[in-house]
């Protein structure tokens, strides 16, 4: 039949370039090319010579002109960063002047520890925002409302590592409740399934590990987790609260629906939309400050090699770490907006 | 103000309902008496802001946190519900009195689809029949009560969000709700206010033809008084949450005595008439200071000393007409 | 002098005494907002103790080099509020003059980043559906699609270690904000008819956007600065903590908690010092900020 094809395969493109995911998915990739560019020029504009950096002062001068050969640093930036993005796509980011191999080996030996982390601080996170959130909203100027906008309001002034380190020193020091660093006690180890110390000391049936190393993440994902925690349930009762007040909700109301299934069905579910926005953003903050909490709490991740590397100016290792990071984020906020897509049907039907 | 009649629905006796606020309170109805048979049709007019929701949500005891009922009684069925527990007026939200709220975008949840709200009104309706029976039940009766405001495709409708539907249809949809709910009397909050004016009559006669149906008693709350002119038997004018006059629709209509009646009527436009009407100067008084006397006062164009000093007490002036004025006692 | 010079005269005075009426309107409802008030006098006085630090700080003198070992690790007392360091300095004395390198990191920051940021989003926003929107805002979103700590970090990494440099990674960082958020307002403006009246009498673009579209999203864009002069303290104490900043003896905020923490937990108290100052001085723009938003919201 004459065109059938040609019009298949014309509905065909026109629905995945409509599609609004796969679009937000492909812009992304533009835009981490973009960063990945962004930081590759800022890196190779850096004052000082790569290649005599990398190989040291002592190195023979016929030696780093080879590297600079290597490094193709006589060629035109726009071939450079050419070769790089091959390598980068074929998962060879170069090698690391810390560690002496390619980053990207490194990259996963210590991505699961922070992917552990992120992960654990994510759920503390959305637990914490929602019960606070929750508890606030049910009784408005009550001592609990009261109380936690108090809390929030403080800990929202307070950054990830001042949390890290009061945290650290009350709990970990003085009340000697939780161990105050690494991710397993001294003597315990866990073969290397995964990476993640908490699924692979299920893995292999060794729950004594498993709650060694559940103690140890404690501390590290409340650091990061306290200030998303006090934003969000911030929102989530101020949200509550409003829409309480709402006629729909009193529609409910005046047809005899018991007030707790409107509150936890009527009113949380459109205070769940604003919230869950807010944690996109909130992630990224916590991405960003596992820099410093891995550090504090000398936590073996890709943050803490990634801070590692900056102070050592390994440039390679930093481009990797930001291109992974960045990679993460959007990834991240993808999957928020697919569940605010899942949650308020006017987003999925004005795609 | 309330005839002893006997198969009275409703009788609302001198209600006092005042709302507190952080430093100051709004004394809304100062005193309001009304009464309805079983089947009535009446009307409640008078501007934005004269307590005429307040009054609804007294009814069904909906009021916000802030919102107190400190004086009067509500009669529902010849037993008093102001001091009833939630528990016991969850029936009466349930089974007996529907409302039907003014904006239907803002009375429907934009994130449930409409048969998420609609079955869960059936369900807790039908009680414990309904958390027995099945989805199918419930779809059911979800789709004859669709089809009761004369839904054209109520399948459609039933699996939709309100933001896909049309006004018209949005309030339909809430009128069925509200019928679900109303087994003796229904509260009409200006149903039509926010709505196409080509709209506006479908929804009316749809309203009517329904109340005469189920035999339902309604109160409708408008300012549109054509509205109120056609679809009801008896009004009671609303002033600053002050009773000003009652009498059947047609008398208050042709012949409104008290001041406050006779410029709202003469202040809308006519066809007949030429000219647009005044309107009335002045604004609604200050619910945070209450005065002592007539409320409507400060307007009046026929005010007296003595309408400030106290509030005038009710004159019955023939059959069904009451006012309240010192014009008349 | 013809009537239409006169009635230009008239006119100009009008402008002004309306803009006057302006201004008096927002003070007064900046004066009733309770939070504004507690945020002002907040950032006033750590503004004003920074701006003194030589005549507020107990020991001035021991705010860069210093040393007096028979006076370190001292616990809190009436002589050294928070307790002396491991060189023997008042930490009191050093959190003040710290926050004297915290505004100075905000002023010049903000400095930078609003005037740049903003005017991008007005162009942006004017030339809606142009090469020129697409430019910046492309340009913008590659920014934005990293955590902002991240991206400042790493900017910071490439540099040399030191105030200046970590100023410029936190600028270089936070500029993108004020692009998106001054092109939506402005997109959301373009076209309502002040804005086509103003073209059709001939005004220049410099004009429609400083003078017609900008009071208008002043006071947004006032808000944000106010509530993100916060964290831009917090993004440089971290370039700061983690090494990549101001380096030691200087008294930065960051960089002290960084040296100190190495004595948890036993001089505990010296860390105490640089994390309350930073503590305070977020709360005090949040404060100050929630505050210039209630005044602004009703706008």
């Amino acid at each position: 039949m004459p065109g059938s094809t040609a019009s298949r395969f014309k509905g065909l493109t026109s629905s995945i370039t409509s599609n609004y995911y796969v679009r937000k998915l492909a812009v992304s990739i533009i835009t981490l090319l973009g960063i990945s560019l962004l930081i590759f020029t800022l890196a190779r504009v850096l004052p000082g010579d790569p290649a005599r950096l990398a190989l040291g002062p002592r190195a023979p001068e016929e030696v780093v002109e080879q590297y600079r050969r290597v490094l193709r640093l006589h060629e035109p930036l726009y071939t450079q960063y050419y070769y790089w993005l091959v390598d980068v796509l074929q998962g060879r980011f170069g090698i690391s002047l810390v560690t002496f191999r390619d980053v990207a080996v490194d990259i996963v030996e210590f991505l699961p520890a922070t992917v552990e982390l992120i992960v654990f601080t994510l759920i503390i996170d959305f637990i914490g925002a929602f019960v606070l959130g929750v508890l606030a909203g049910r009784k408005p100027n009550s001592i609990i409302d009261n109380s936690v906008r108090i809390f929030t309001y403080i800990a929202i002034a307070i950054p990830s590592f001042v949390w890290a380190i009061i945290l650290q020193l009350v709990i970990a020091s003085w009340l000697d409740l939780l161990p105050a660093y690494g991710r397993l006690s001294v003597g315990m180890s866990v073969p290397r399934i995964t990476g993640l110390v908490t699924v692979d000391s299920l893995l292999t049936g060794n729950l004594p590990a498993f709650i060694d190393g559940i103690r140890h993440l404690i501390i590290p994902s409340l650091s990061l987790a306290l200030g998303s925690i006090a934003q969000e349930a911030r929102i989530l009762r101020a949200n509550l609260i409003e829409n309480i007040g709402k006629d729909y909700v009193l529609n409910m109301y005046s047809h005899g629906i018991p007030p707790t299934v409107i509150f936890f069905k009527y009113a949380l579910k459109p205070s769940m939309i604003p919230t869950l926005t807010i944690m996109a953003l909130d992630t990224a903050s916590i991405l960003g400050n596992a820099f410093l909490v891995e550090l504090i709490f000398n936590w073996p991740g890709l943050s803490r090699y990634g801070v590692v590397a900056m102070l050592r100016k390994d440039l390679n290792a930093i481009v990797g770490v930001v291109l992974v990071i960045g990679l993460a984020y959007t990834l991240a906020s993808i999957v928020i907006d697919l569940l605010v897509a899942y949650l308020d049907p006017r987003v999925r039907h004005r795609r | 103000m309330s005839l002893r009649e006997n198969s009275l629905l409703l009788e609302v006796e001198n209600l006092y309902v005042r709302y507190r606020k952080y430093w100051y309170t709004l004394h809304v109805l100062n005193g309001v008496s009304m009464s309805l048979r079983r089947g009535e049709r009446v009307g409640l007019i008078g501007e934005s802001g004269s307590g005429k929701t307040t009054l609804l949500k007294s009814i069904l005891r909906i009021l916000p946190p802030n919102g107190e009922i400190v004086g009067g009684r509500i009669n529902y069925n010849g037993r008093e519900i102001t001091s009833l527990s939630e528990k016991e007026l969850s029936h009466i939200r349930r089974r007996e009195i529907g409302m039907i709220f003014q904006d239907p975008m803002a009375a429907l949840n934009p994130v449930f689809k409409v048969k998420d709200q609609l079955y869960d009104i059936l369900r807790y309706k039908l009680g414990e029949e309904g958390s027995k029976s099945g989805n199918r039940v419930l779809r059911d009766r979800a789709l004859e009560l669709l089809s009761d405001v004369k839904l054209p495709d109520p399948e459609r409708v039933l699996n939709s969000y309100p933001f896909q539907l049309s006004g018209g249809m949005r309030q339909r949809v809430m009128i069925a709700m509200a019928l679900a709910s109303a087994n003796s009397l229904l509260l009409a909050d200006e149903p039509t206010t926010n709505l196409d004016v080509t709209i506006q009559d479908q929804i009316l006669k749809l309203i009517h033809k329904l109340v005469i149906e189920k035999n339902l008693g309604i109160i409708l709350v408008s300012h549109a008084l054509g509205m109120v002119n056609r679809m009801t038997d008896r009004v009671y004018v609303l002033y600053a949450g002050d009773v000003m006059e009652a009498a059947n629709t047609s008398e208050i209509m042709n012949n409104p005595r008290h001041p406050y009646t006779q410029l709202l009527i003469s202040s809308t436009p006519r066809l007949s008439s030429v000219g647009v009407g005044e309107g009335i100067k002045g604004k609604l008084p200050d619910y945070r200071f209450p005065t002592p006397g007539c409320r409507f006062a400060p307007r009046c164009p026929y005010a007296m000393q003595k309408c400030f000093a106290a509030k005038p007490g009710v004159t019955r002036l023939n059959n069904n007409h009451l006012v309240a004025c010192y014009l008349y006692e | 002098m013809s009537g239409d010079q006169v009635s230009g005269i008239a006119f100009k005075d009008l402008e002004r005494s309306i803009r006057r009426e302006n201004w008096k309107r927002i003070w007064y409802r900046f004066k009733r907002s309770r939070l504004s008030i507690v945020g002002l006098s907040m950032v006033a006085t750590l503004l004003l103790a920074a701006i003194f630090a030589d005549f507020v700080a107990p020991y001035p003198h021991h705010a860069g080099l210093y040393i007096g070992f028979k006076d370190a690790y001292k616990p809190p007392s009436l002589e050294h509020l928070l307790g002396t360091d491991m060189y023997g300095r008042d930490v009191l004395s050093r959190v003040i003059f710290g926050l004297r390198y915290a505004f100075f990191l905000i002023s010049i920051v903000l400095s930078l980043v609003v005037p740049t940021g903003v005017m991008l989003g007005l162009i942006a926003g004017y030339y809606r559906g142009t090469w020129v929107e697409t430019v910046i805002i492309r340009l913008s979103d590659i920014f934005i699609s990293l955590p902002p700590l991240v991206l400042a970090l790493s900017i910071a990494s490439i540099l040399e270690p030191n105030v200046f440099n970590a100023m410029l990674a936190v600028s270089l960082m936070w500029w993108p904000w004020y692009v998106r958020l001054t092109h939506s307002m402005t997109v959301s403006l373009r076209n309502e008819p002040f804005v086509l009246a103003a073209e059709l009498q001939g005004a220049s673009v410099i004009h429609i956007l400083l003078r017609e579209l900008l009071p208008i999203e002043l006071g947004t864009i006032l808000t944000k600065v106010t509530l993100d002069a916060g964290w831009v303290i917090l993004i440089g104490a971290a370039i700061s903590f983690v090494g990549l900043g101001a380096q030691p003896p200087t008294p930065d905020l960051g960089t002290m908690v960084s040296e100190y923490s190495k004595y948890l937990p036993d001089y505990w108290w010296m860390t105490l010092g640089p994390a309350s100052g930073i503590v305070l001085m977020i709360l005090a723009f949040n404060l100050l900020g929630d505050g210039i938003r209630d005044v602004f919201a009703g706008e």
